[in-house]
């Protein structure tokens, strides 16, 4: 039988990406049969573009054009470049879960220390029983590239009460360059439970590389739970990273998202609020210079009445970058006493930045609070001149203000060191400009 | 020596011209006053030595120290020693007044090629200087003028003044919002730092400001111009008679 070969936008078979990597791909038969079952999906939609509305302002198709074959599992002079980047991003006391270009790499993750805290494994191992990790609630182009191409992740369990006594970071470090990683991971919080996860997206020498992520975290009632991701990619990578999370009861989710590398990058996040009395924390920031695209698109679903969600995000733009946020708030008919707002701004650092703010509400019961605004501008002209006229260089004083400008949606993050390691960040982003 | 020599200044603000033709020479050592009605164009002079944007200079010239002002950015302004105490100082939300004073501070000397002070050397100074101008450390904990009263924020100004030790200080209505004891303290201040090798200059409405400074020499200003200068008695002789004769002679 002759199966139709779909094409890219640039008219390259896209099924060779498949076939290619089928037989390095983890999974029973079944397992497999799914994934081919979800590339074929993939294969008929094709990468997402601007006349799909959720992708309007980033057309994969435009801004990346073809997805780059699986990455070899990394050698060693690879694993020795990552064993350097772990040292030089790793948090203070965090328990460390190390993905290297989209395979666990257990000599550099501290899973002994974790043990006794949460259970561990890894997508591999889940694979050869069970395909349930590769279904997700939502589902598009690259969720489904995604399911199909899953080499490995981390699967974590954090037990009924559980009070973790370090966050845990899963860092993932690409080392392999021109090819892609395609890593999915699942993170269960029981309830009662306390834990901070971070995840941290890096370069080890790679250039050019592709990153498609997917993370599956569900938070049990009466839970509290921070979860970060910091995104520093090489500056000529891509990032697509989907997460799907739902929130119990009587929770406490502070969620962070921080951009501020990769040429192409777009986090899009499902959260649904299914407990009652839960505060759901989100906050963004999108450091973007040169000709980067940042794309940040958080879907909160409030399908229980009670909850509270605040949404803050701050972009930051130079040069020709591009940021894109769109938050859109869902109030289901029985979500009464939802009170659910969110803030966008954006500061402009040159007249050729680009942003595309789209708060959305979509509203289906009629006793709640939302609200949402968004703001784009420049850096205030008359504090800038305070700055300079005490003392400081045009960049410098920029800098000041900008980490001001962040300052509210990182400020968000309760834990200091975490705090200061994100600020860190920023820093050394605002040091690339000067 | 001169410190600051203005020499016929034309000012415009907006296609409007504000100074029209100005000249205004400081000594080091001495203390100036200007005076001079609302809207002479006293705060409009010291931005524009300050190096505020908006101001277009269409004639003349400042000098200081015998360079050429007008073509230095602010911030170079500050670390040859300019320092221009606002009428209305700013409030910058999120930026700790702490990280401000350091950040500002050692920008100042490292562009002077000296060394920047350490976070021990640099907290023990602002600790002497806050306590010898009164300023709660509380103040300095907060975001740069947040949420400061009026006076606080003129306070503010003066201890930035004491620890950036300028060679010209402008003080622009300085006491203006300050109750009587500030007024004095921060007075005080200003005195402390006054040296032979530095001079002010103290622009008010209040000749009682100036029984605490005593000026050298007090200039009127009206309508964008000096109309009249003289020695400290000239204060109050305008106190008494007010601005109506100079307003002709503009
Ligand atoms: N940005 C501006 N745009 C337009 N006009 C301006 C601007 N700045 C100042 N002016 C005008 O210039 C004139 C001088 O203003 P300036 O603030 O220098 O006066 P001043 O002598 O400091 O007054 P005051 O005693 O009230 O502080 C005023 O007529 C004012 O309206
Ligand atoms: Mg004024």
């Amino acid at each position: 039988m002759n199966v139709a070969v779909a094409k890219t936008g640039n008219g390259r078979a896209v099924s060779d990406l498949f076939a290619s990597a089928e037989g390095r791909l983890p999974g029973s038969p079944s397992v497999i049969a799914a994934r081919r079952e979800a590339f074929e999906t993939y294969e008929r939609l094709g990468l997402p573009h601007r006349r799909i509305e959720e992708w309007k302002y980033t057309d994969l198709r435009a801004l990346v054009g073809e997805v780059l074959p699986l990455a070899a599992a990394p050698d060693a002079a690879g694993l020795k470049r990552a064993a350097d980047a772990v040292k030089a991003h790793a948090i203070a006391g965090a328990r460390k879960l190390v993905l290297v270009d989209g395979v666990f790499a257990p000599d550099l993750s501290d899973i002994k220390a974790l043990a006794s805290e949460a259970g561990f494994k890894t997508l591999r191992e889940t694979l050869e029983k069970d395909s349930g990790l590769l279904k997700t609630a939502a589902t598009d182009a690259v969720i489904s590239l995604n399911a199909a191409m899953a080499t490995d992740g981390v699967v974590l369990d954090i037990a009924d009460g559980a009070q973790l006594s370090a966050p845990i970071q899963i860092i993932h470090i690409a080392t392999a360059p021109s090819a892609s990683t395609f890593t999915r991971s699942q993170i269960a919080v029981g309830k009662g439970a306390r834990a901070t996860i971070i995840e941290s997206f890096v370069a080890a020498g790679a250039k050019a590389y592709q990153v498609n992520d997917a993370v599956i975290l569900s938070v049990g009632d009466n839970a509290d739970v921070a979860h970060i991701r910091l995104m520093d990619d090489s500056p000529d990578a891509v990032n697509v990273t989907s997460q799907f999370v739902t929130v119990g009861a009587n929770t406490k989710l502070n969620f962070f998202n921080m951009t501020t590398g990769a040429a192409v990058s777009r986090l899009q996040g499902f959260i649904t609020l299914a407990g009652e009395g839960s505060e759901l924390s989100v906050n963004g920031v999108n450091l973007l210079q040169k000709t980067e695209h940042g794309d940040t698109t958080l879907v909160v679903d409030h399908a229980v009445p009670n909850c509270v969600s605040r949404e803050v995000f701050r972009a930051v733009i130079d040069d020709r970058a591009h940021s894109v946020f769109q938050g859109r708030i869902i109030v289901r008919p029985d979500a009464q006493k939802t009170d659910g707002k969110m803030m966008i701004r954006a500061l402009l650092l040159s007249d050729e930045a680009e942003a595309d703010n789209k708060p959305e509400l979509e509203i289906f019961a009629d006793d709640v609070s939302c609200g949402h605004g968004a703001t784009a501008g420049a850096l205030d002209d008359s504090l800038l001149f305070y700055l300079k006229a005490r003392g400081l260089p045009e960049k410098q004083a920029q800098a000041l203000l900008i980490q001001a400008f962040v300052g509210e949606a990182i400020e968000q993050i309760a834990d200091d060191d975490l705090r200061e390691h994100v600020i860190g960040i920023a820093e050394r982003w605002l040091e690339r400009r000067q | 020596m001169a410190l600051l020599e203005v020499k016929d200044l034309k000012v415009r603000v907006e296609e409007r011209e504000i100074l029209h033709g100005l000249t205004l020479t400081v000594n080091e050592g001495e203390i100036h006053a200007i005076m001079g009605p609302n809207g002479s164009g006293k705060s409009t002079l010291s931005h524009v030595i300050a190096g505020k944007p908006g101001y277009e200079v269409t004639d003349g010239q400042i000098l200081f120290k015998g360079e050429d002002l007008l073509e230095m950015a602010p911030n170079e302004r500050a670390a040859k020693g300019v320092f221009l105490a606002f009428q209305y100082p700013v409030e910058i939300p999120g930026v700790a007044t702490m990280n401000f004073l350091r950040t500002a501070l050692n920008a100042q000397r490292k562009a002077r090629g000296e060394s920047e002070y350490s976070t021990p050397d640099f907290l023990k100074k602002v600790r002497e200087v806050s306590k010898s101008l009164n300023v709660p450390q509380d103040m300095l904990k907060r975001g740069v003028n947040v949420g400061f009263s009026g006076g606080e924020k003129k306070r503010n100004e003066v201890l930035q003044m004491a620890l950036f030790e300028p060679s010209l200080c402008i003080l622009d209505e300085m006491d203006s919002g300050l109750d009587i004891d500030a007024l004095r303290i921060a007075a005080d201040g200003v005195n402390a730092l006054h040296s032979p090798k530095r001079a002010m200059v103290v622009i008010t409405h209040y000749q009682r400001l100036l029984n605490y400074i005593v000026p050298d020499i007090v200039h009127v200003m009206s309508k964008g111009r000096v109309v009249k200068s003289g020695g400290k008695e000239l204060a109050l002789e305008l106190e008494a008679s007010g601005y109506a004769q100079f307003e002709d002679a503009a």
